[in-house]
């Protein structure tokens, strides 16, 4: 009798499993759609972050499948939630890979979760589109066959950018450093110190501080007895301006050229006025004169998503244009490949002719060796101003 | 000036510290038992503050008068919930029901207050006033008066009032103060919630100085832990001395060997300081004292 049950149990489990499999392979094969996964954080402090890419990606794909789509489907966006967490965002690529068939993956804001996804993106040849996370390795993975591109900075190329500002705007001769305490922070420790050296400059010196430090006063008194003339920063909003705050307390007037940190919060709010002080590297501003393409982009995204109101909405825009140029690459891709097979999909990104996009007119943005389609000629330099990212002209 | 600058900054911040484990030490003279959640409710106190005074338009002392109340009303209910149920069965499980009440406390704030960190400006903390040479807010010399003054009204309450010797009586023989006529469980619970209330005026102190966010208050808790048992938990002024001395260390290894140092000097010095003096700076003298 127990037996009996069990049996009948088993069965039941094993037609129970079956249906529901057959449920969920039905939408697949029944609507004739190509899918396309995002991993990025949408909760925790960097949810924004992720709330900027999905609107990129969406209004790029509505407009793709107004036009009827590529290869004669509509595209669908697949989102999951990496937490920030390196091994959930790994999870999340597997399970829309192997689960959800998707065609390509893109990554959000954090360096660790993408350098994480990137083996596993070159192992199953799953094209992998980064459109925030700046860490240089990600893109040159040294992997043989290499299946991850990026329309974002490169840290590597932003620390040459800061360099080259703090020469060209302020005339620096010997900057310091004040850098956040973690890998974000060294990995930029790196870039900058190889930066200066190219430019044989000497630097005042280097100082971390930590995301609770109320007071970073002692650290910024070091630079300032060293003798440092420009500062480069490299942190988050909210420490960011904690280093704004002591440096008003010191009455330091000290140019600061800082990393895009600041872009992802209140800043103005955060920081005070003297947070305009702070000259930042961006990808994109919604603000000024708009090419017709950013008009287009500006007014579909008021359309789809009432809340935005006004530019002080549109943040962090970087997220939002990186992501809507990376999604129309990726469609050119998938239709000069004439499949979504990722092999063909890795190769055509590499034979993209052009893009007129919104950050700018790509030409042949991917190459064998070259896998990021941004240069530092695309970075331009912004400020807070009332609550808004303007563009500064140098 | 770069020593100067370093003996200022340590002061006030070490007075932040000292505020916090100033909570510590209340239950923990009162009942053995101590709140793991302090920096939680430090970053209670500023969030309800922020919520009334800026979110609402409430006018300042009321909102600060609210969230302190709110806040001793938290501290209720940690006693009542994370700690009784445990501390009356002899077990010490509310080591982790506090702790685990704050993670808790930090999320739902997370999802109500926002992920955005937010600003509480304050007019003693925009305009530089210069000290010795070394610029400082208001703010940052009222942080360690209040402590001062909190020091001096606990030393007071404990050694020269009847309630104040009510409560040191609960934790030398509760039965005994039982016998006397003290109600043991109001006299806990009251610790409780003055330490959380002193915890959430350590925020709404530091909140100009500092940003608003769910998490702001987890370092600061450990540090004033740090603090707490390096003075000598059972000495009010031990707690407040240890904080200050602990931001003068933390500000003058930053200032004269290099911020990359800082933590693992500090905290290395409380190590070997308890070594020398097991029992904190001044645990020992203030025990003989009741």
């Amino acid at each position: 009798m127990a037996l009996q049950n069990s049996i009948s149990n088993i069965t039941r489990r094993v037609l129970l499993a079956a249906a529901a499999s057959a449920a969920l392979a039905l939408p697949a094969i029944a609507d004739d759609t190509i899918k396309l996964g995002l991993v990025a954080a949408m909760s925790g402090q960097s949810a924004k972050s992720g709330e900027a890419i999905v609107r990129g990606l969406s209004v790029a794909i509505d407009e793709i499948n107004a036009k009827g789509g590529v290869l004669g489907k509509k595209l669908e966006l697949v989102v999951r939630d990496d937490e920030s967490n390196p091994a959930k965002g790994v999870v999340a690529a597997r399970e829309l890979v192997q689960r959800e068939k998707v065609a390509a993956l893109f990554g959000g804001l954090d360096t660790p979760v993408s350098m994480a996804i990137v083996p596993f993106a070159n192992q199953n040849k799953v094209p992998f589109m980064g459109v925030w996370a700046a860490g240089t390795p990600i893109t040159r993975n040294g992997a043989p066959e290499n299946y991850v591109f990026r329309v974002s900075a490169v840290d590597a190329l932003v620390d040459k950018a800061l360099v080259a500002y703090a020469i060209k705007k302020y005339g620096a001769k010997k900057p310091g450093m004040i850098l956040i305490n973690n890998p974000w922070g060294e990995s930029n420790e790196k870039g900058l110190k190889a930066a200066l050296e190219e430019k044989g400059m000497p630097f005042a010196g280097i100082e971390k501080f930590q995301d609770a430090d109320v007071d970073v006063v002692p650290q910024l008194t070091r630079l300032k007895e060293s003798g440092a003339d420009v500062l480069f920063m490299v942190a988050n909003v909210a420490p960011s301006s904690q280093v704004v705050k002591s440096l008003d307390r010191m009455g330091w007037d000290v140019p600061i050229v800082s990393h895009w940190g600041p872009a992802g919060g209140r800043f103005s709010e955060l920081a005070g006025p003297s947070g305009a002080k702070v000259h930042f590297i961006q990808t994109f501003s919604f603000a000024g004169t708009l090419s017709p393409k950013g008009e287009a982009v500006l007014a579909a995204l008021k359309k789809k998503y009432p809340e935005i109101k006004s530019l002080a909405d549109v943040t962090p825009a970087v997220g939002i244009a990186n992501a809507y140029d990376a999604m129309n690459l990726t469609a050119l891709a998938i239709a000069k490949a004439g499949s979504t097979d990722g092999s063909k999909i890795r190769e055509a990104f590499e034979q993209i002719e052009s893009y007129d996009g919104l950050i700018k007119n790509y030409k042949k943005p991917f190459s064998a060796t070259e896998h990021d389609a941004l240069t530092s000629n695309d970075y331009i330099f912004t400020h807070f101003k009332e609550g808004q990212i303007l563009p500064l002209t140098n | 000036m770069l020593l100067i600058s370093a003996i200022v900054t340590g002061l006030a911040v070490g007075s932040m510290y000292g505020l916090i484990a100033l909570g510590y030490h209340v239950t923990y003279v009162v009942s053995n038992t101590v709140n793991f959640s302090q920096g939680s409710s430090m970053m209670l106190g500023a969030v309800l503050g922020y919520t009334f005074a800026i979110r609402l338009g409430w006018p300042l002392p009321l909102a600060v008068a609210m969230a302190l109340l709110l806040c001793a009303l938290f501290g209720l209910v940690v006693e009542r919930f994370l700690v009784r149920p445990f501390a009356e069965r002899g077990s010490n499980g509310w080591l982790m029901a506090t702790v685990a009440g704050g993670i808790v406390l930090d999320n739902i704030v997370l999802f109500t207050f926002g992920k955005e960190p937010r600003a509480f400006p304050s007019v003693l903390a925009q305009k530089p006033i210069q000290l010795f040479g070394a610029g400082v807010f208001p703010l940052q010399l009222v942080i360690p008066l209040v402590g001062l003054g909190i020091t001096l009204a606990l030393y007071l309450a404990f050694n020269r009032t009847k309630v104040g010797k009510a409560l040191l009586a609960v934790v030398q023989n509760k039965d005994a103060a039982r016998l006397m006529g003290i109600n043991v469980r109001v006299a806990i619970a009251l610790s409780f919630a003055l330490s959380t209330a002193l915890a959430g005026l350590a925020g709404l102190l530091i909140a100009p100085l500092f940003s608003i966010h769910s998490d702001m208050g987890t370092l600061f808790g450990i540090k004033a832990f740090a603090v707490a048992i390096l003075g000598g938990i059972t000495s009010a002024s031990g707690v407040m001395l240890a904080g200050f001395l602990y931001g003068l260390i933390e500000a003058l290894v930053t200032a004269l060997i290099g911020s990359t140092y800082t933590q693992i000097v500090a905290f290395s010095v409380v190590i070997a300081a308890l070594a020398v003096m097991p029992n904190g700076l001044l645990g020992r003298a203030a025990a003989k004292k009741v």
